[in-house]
């Protein structure tokens, strides 16, 4: 079966360590899934996850791509950074647990829920990542058949 | 039911830092912390959010949540960036010499309810 085309598609770079317009994406990303008709519960985990994927690369990484497609009944984002990588994926898992340096942390950030929270409200999460190179976030949100149409 | 934001200012002797839509707008609930994980993950659309944190993100975590106003306590300095976004994004910026028990507190006993529901498990 041949692939549906997105109804719409986003690109935009994230600049690491740029906190004035840390959020700008997903806030773009909150707005066209608004105006899509999407129902507000759907949004609230697509733009959940999609903040900490992108504080993730402006608290970490040096410079990232967010790229998402949104379909009928889905949304698909890509996060891919270069940057530190993430040594153990397993500990990053672990809510709490934090590379975040104590001036980001004193600024409320890296407390160590954002992975965690990506996994609680995305329906598909996939991450590669090598060390001092770069990491791929990859997540899939499908909206169910209830809230459909 | 909710609860008027410029009902806010005279009991928490607040400042009004931006004005955004509190002559008009009402909250339906509260947040507080000063963590943003937490609160985009666990504050509701429509609800006030009392931190001590005042730096320019924390106007982008409650325009995606959809906050109507934030206070920040204990007297925090507000940078100029963070007055700016909020002025873009029309939302209410409060701060108080109080702390942030103490402004919850207040706040309870003007009738802003806790939480309904919970948005993350």
């Amino acid at each position: 079966m041949p692939e549906e085309n997105p109804l719409v598609e986003m690109e935009r770079e994230i600049v690491g360590g740029d906190f004035q317009r840390a959020g700008d994406v997903s806030s773009e990303l909150k707005n066209i899934l608004q105006q899509a008709g999407f129902p507000a519960p759907f949004n609230r985990r697509v733009v959940i996850a999609s903040y900490e994927a992108e504080m993730n690369v402006v608290i970490h990484a040096y410079r990232g791509i967010f790229r998402v497609q949104i379909y009928s009944d889905r949304v698909h984002i890509e996060v891919d950074d270069e940057g530190p990588g993430i040594p153990d994926l397993e500990l990053a898992f672990q809510e709490g647990y934090s590379t975040a340096p104590p001036h980001i942390r004193e600024m409320g950030f890296g407390a160590g829920y954002g992975l965690s929270n990506m996994k609680k409200c995305s329906d598909r999460l996939h991450i590669d990542t090598r060390v001092e190179e770069g990491t791929r976030v990859i997540m899939d949100f499908f909206l169910p058949s209830f809230m459909k149409g | 039911m909710g609860i008027k934001i410029r009902e806010f200012v005279e009991p928490l002797q607040a400042e009004i830092l931006v004005r955004g839509g509190m002559e008009s707008e009402e909250v339906e609930g509260g947040y507080c912390g000063d963590l943003l994980s937490d609160c985009i993950a666990h504050a509701e659309e429509n609800s006030v959010w009392v931190t001590v944190q005042s730096h320019p993100n924390v106007v982008a975590v409650a325009t995606l949540v959809g906050i109507r106003c934030i206070i920040v306590t204990n007297s925090q300095e507000v940078q100029e960036q963070t007055l700016e976004k909020a002025r873009e994004q029309k939302i209410t910026l409060l701060r108080t010499s109080l702390s942030s028990f103490e402004t919850v507190a207040i706040l309870s006993r003007l009738g802003v309810p806790g939480k309904k529901r919970r948005v993350v498990r």
